[in-house]
């Protein structure tokens, strides 16, 4: 996509429609001959798993919608139909409701590849928020989605997501209505919403080029968070990483049928197996998994309006990420203090998520009370996602702004080659004489 | 030579003799050039009306290029409008908006939970010691502070008309849960007293009271 091109039409049809339309040559420069680091590790290959995740999502999804009707009398019925009567659609059906989970799975790894090797830092900032961007694409398309069968999970879900906005001052009522086309959640809403969740993946699809075409204009971050400094340091893409990725892709693949085909509900919840009904509430209402460390943040905090502000700034801090990152070292490889923080942080996350499928009020250790702090037990999940939460603001407000400064870096490699060059394996007769160059 | 139909809105530019405009200040026509085949045009400094120093006066030009930028615009955001209203309640939305509601169902003590506009509403008929309690409650240390009495018809005190749904974040509290004897939410734990309003946990505002009228003494329009 930039840069020079190596690429040679080779036959007269190719050399009439390159000059005409050269989209042979993008896909050539862009997926063969690409310059790709030589040192990418695995947690690399979520790129081009992702990708396929939305390809299958698409492919799912686009069949589904020939199935399904978007009317609050028949949602849950055409939903039930493809379940039990249209030929595969079960299938199709599992497919596309674990994708979802499958898709948020890779998505989280592969941000989490990008804070840990500082692929958000110079000059890849362009690339990181728009990632970001599809990141807040793929939670409301989900969310739409989810509410899309009708069950008591999607009804009430959409009610207090949609009631988020209702905590705005002043224009809260009116957004809400709006968005509901009525006074509660109802079939305008239903309707609307998959109008929707029909649009925003070829929305997805739109950024995610470019997406692409951002990350190959300065070309793929490594695990050493070094700049390629010369040829020797790449290797073409296809067939290396075409490789990589597609044995990835495989293993990935496994698990996503391992769901589909022996437990399709176990990351559902079973209340959305039963119909809507806007008069009664289920007991324990809980997103999907995906969205828990999010819900944890909402209710950590007693305040409706200030919850909800929490909650999208934990969103909203990712962006201006890049400018909060003050150290010139991109792999936390090299930074064994910011490495131990981001593992905090990592951990941090996943309390969230835990905290987020639990009642607030509940004992994260059972039968221990301890003393009432402000407003509930201090060994309660809501005082434990309230500390989490402090934690995740503070490591993207606090931690990482200083620790630049202040931490010491270890030595990084002159290149991407020095540290597999100099290793004691690949040393030519007579190098372990100067044993001070191994990395 | 191929020329465009609509070449003449390019008046004010210089061209060359294939009908190319020529750059503003040199002598070279925006014409692809090959070699050897091409003839320079003559200059004509100042000839190309696109050029004026900074600070003139806005040109012909300019007008041109701001009254179709303001034409387009114009266009485009009067258009927005019912590309955004068109969410709104409909018509037919609107036009159910009202229900009425035979108070004789409910049983002293009962609650009766009806749908109007999409929302559940709760229809209490409050005992004595419902009522004592909330008119006691309302010197407490309230959150959206309001007397028991506003929240009901003048010597209608045992019917209590609230609209069902939680002021957090709308899920419907379930009656006979919570510390204050009324309601209590599942989502998020909000509790509300008999007289509906809010306790205690993070809702806002009392359970709202829609706008209703007594027909009769045993029938309700609520909207």
């Amino acid at each position: 996509m930039s840069g020079h091109s190596n690429y040679e039409p080779k036959t007269g049809i190719e050399r009439w429609l390159d000059t005409r339309l050269p989209i042979v040559r993008l896909a050539y420069d862009s997926i063969i001959d690409f310059p790709t680091p030589k040192n990418l590790n695995y947690w690399w290959t979520f790129g081009g798993i992702l990708a396929v995740c939305l390809g299958i999502q698409l492919v799912t999804g686009i069949v589904l919608a020939m199935h399904y009707v978007p009317h609050v009398d028949h949602a849950f019925a055409s939903v039930e139909r493809i379940m039990r009567d249209v030929n595969y659609g079960w299938l199709i059906r599992y497919m596309h409701a674990n994708g979802a989970s499958m898709f948020f799975i890779a998505v989280y790894i592969h941000m989490f590849r990008g804070l840990y090797y500082g692929s958000y830092k110079a000059p890849r900032e362009v690339l990181w928020i728009l990632g970001c961007v599809i990141y807040l694409l793929m939670m409301a398309t989900a969310f739409m989605g989810y509410v899309l069968p009708w069950g008591q999970m999607s009804f009430h879900g959409a009610v207090v997501i949609t009631n988020l906005f209702g905590a705005l001052p002043i224009v809260g009522e009116a957004i809400t209505t709006w968005l509901w086309g009525g006074f509660a959640v109802d079939n305008p809403t239903l309707n609307r919403f998959f109008s929707l969740h029909y649009l925003l993946p070829f929305m997805i699809a739109g950024v995610v080029g470019l997406h692409i075409w951002a990350l190959h204009v300065p070309g793929n971050n490594n695990p050493t968070g070094v700049n390629v400094k010369s040829k020797e340091d790449t290797v073409p893409f296809h067939p290396y990483y075409t490789v990589k990725d597609g044995f990835a892709i495989v293993v990935f693949l496994i698990l996503f049928a391992s769901f589909v085909f022996y437990n399709p509900n176990a990351l559902g919840h079973a209340d959305n197996y039963i119909p809507a009904n806007p008069l009664v509430t289920p007991a324990h209402i809980v997103p999907e998994w995906y969205f828990l460390p999010f819900y944890a943040i909402l209710r950590a905090v007693p305040d409706k309006l200030g919850g909800v502000l929490l909650m999208f700034g934990a969103i909203a801090v990712m962006f201006v990420l890049p400018w909060l990152d003050t150290s010139k070292v991109r792999s936390m490889r090299y930074r064994p203090t910011a490495k131990l923080y981001f593992f905090i942080f990592l951990l941090a996350c996943l309390i969230l998520g835990y905290c987020g499928g639990q009642l607030p009020d509940d004992h994260v250790i059972p039968h221990l009370s301890t003393f009432t702090l402000i407003d509930a037990d201090l060994n309660s999940f809501v005082w434990l996602s309230r500390f989490a939460a402090l934690y995740y603001f503070a490591y993207f407000l606090v931690i990482l702004p200083i620790l630049g400064l202040t931490e010491t870096p270890l030595p990084q490699p002159e290149s991407i080659s020095a540290p597999v060059l100099s290793h004691p394996a690949n040393a030519p007769a007579g190098a372990a004489a100067s044993p001070e160059k191994r990395g | 030579m191929f020329r465009w139909p609509y070449q003449n809105v390019w008046q004010g530019r210089r061209r060359d003799r294939s009908g190319f405009p020529v750059r503003s200040e040199g002598s070279r026509s925006l014409r692809p050039q090959t070699k050897g085949s091409f003839k320079v045009a003559d200059t004509v400094v100042g000839a190309n009306p696109d050029t004026h120093a900074a600070g003139d006066d806005p040109n012909r030009r300019d007008f041109i290029h701001i009254a179709a930028a303001v034409a387009a615009g114009g266009a485009v955001a009067s258009l927005a409008w019912p590309f955004i209203d068109q969410m709104n309640p409909s018509g037919d939305t609107l036009a159910l908006a009202s229900v009425e509601f035979d108070l004789t169902k409910v049983e002293l003590g009962q609650q009766v939970v009806i749908k109007w506009r999409g929302k559940p509403l709760f229809v209490r008929k409050r005992t004595g010691a419902e009522i004592a309690a909330a008119i006691k409650d309302d010197k407490a240390d309230l959150r959206d502070p309001q007397t028991d009495e506003e929240r009901h018809k003048p010597g209608k005190a045992e019917w209590l008309v609230v609209i069902g749904t939680c002021t957090h974040l709308g899920c419907v509290p379930t009656f006979g849960g919570g510390d204050f004897g009324g309601w209590f939410c599942p989502c998020h734990g909000s509790h509300y007293d008999t007289s509906g309003r809010i306790r205690k946990g993070p809702a806002p505002k009392n359970l709202a009271v829609p706008d209703y009228a007594f027909l009769s003494d045993t029938k309700v329009k609520v909207g």
